[in-house]
């Protein structure tokens, strides 16, 4: 770690440095895809460093220009998996790991909206939070997702589709109490929100 | 590499959320004032934009240099470690 600075010994494979080169340019998307799954800032770290890990040693097994970004997620989403599997105590994503979420990632340019949709998104079922966050803000299409989750791609779309109606429901009517404030508070601020940040967008 | 441009990505992340489909009003409650389905459509759409800019707002946060320690030091391992 604290180590030497000798460079390596023996440059890598021209195919290793352009796999590298593309792994690092993942890392951000797979640091934001292992916090929608844990909702825990550390713990997703941790999981975006070990998918990385798994990446780097399987490769061998990944074809240079295919979507490496949907390869790398699915290696994340797998590691995820079977490590809830072996703790169970980590096994649900429950209002109290959406509340440590927001106080890491707290920033005052933050606007109230965004930690509402936090607290909805973590009342979801797993599935269709990770469907949802596939498709509706990773930017992957459906055929993609579901090569992800390795589901048929009819069951991707219901489960987004449903992700989606229960979201609204819970921000309308507050499937949650925070800070006393009302639920239609929250829909009201997320409106506004994405009226300035769509602006922004088409600026 | 194929990513989609963001400007790409929000059209189809805005047609995903427009495509509200009316079999099943949100919410049971009481519809405040009627919610129309124009209305519903729009808010979905803005859930959608918000859910993008959360994503966002983490993809560009600074990744942590651990990261990149880690993956150095899994390439030197490889590297002078007999594989391929």
């Amino acid at each position: 770690m604290s180590g030497a600075s000798t460079p390596p010994p023996k440059p890598a494979s021209a195919d290793d440095n352009a796999f590298k080169r593309e792994l690092v340019a993942l890392i951000p998307h797979l640091r934001a895809f292992a916090r929608t799954l844990t909702g825990d800032p550390t713990a997703a770290d941790d999981l975006a460093q070990d998918a990385m890990m798994k990446a780097w040693d399987a490769r061998a097994s990944y074809q240079m220009g295919t979507n490496m970004k949907a390869w790398t997620f699915m290696i994340l989403r797998n590691q995820f998996y079977s490590e809830k599997r072996r703790s169970w105590r980590q096994s649900q994503l429950d209002q109290e790991a959406a509340e440590r979420t927001l106080v890491a990632v707290d920033d005052p340019e933050s606007p109230v909206a965004l930690d509402e949709l936090r607290l909805a998104l973590a009342t979801l079922p797993e599935e269709q939070r990770e469907a949802l966050i596939l498709v509706g803000a990773g930017g992957f299409a459906y055929e993609e997702a579901a090569a992800i989750c390795q589901c048929a791609v009819g069951t991707v779309k219901s489960r987004v589709s449903r992700a989606r109606k229960a979201l609204q429901a819970t921000l309308e009517k507050g499937g949650y109490a925070r800070d006393g404030r009302a639920a239609g508070d929250a829909m009201r601020s997320i409106l506004a929100a994405a009226d300035r940040l769509s602006s922004v967008r088409q600026a | 590499m194929a990513f989609a441009t963001s400007q790409q990505s929000f059209v189809r992340v805005a047609a995903v959320f427009s495509m509200t489909d009316n079999s099943d009003p949100p919410g049971k409650g009481p519809p405040k004032g009627g919610a129309s389905l124009e209305e519903a459509r729009l808010r979905q759409q803005a859930i959608g934009v918000k859910l993008r800019h959360m994503f966002d707002e983490i993809v560009n946060e600074q990744v942590p240099d651990e990261f990149l320690d880690i993956l150095r030091r899994a390439d030197e391992r490889s590297s002078d470690g007999g594989g391929k």
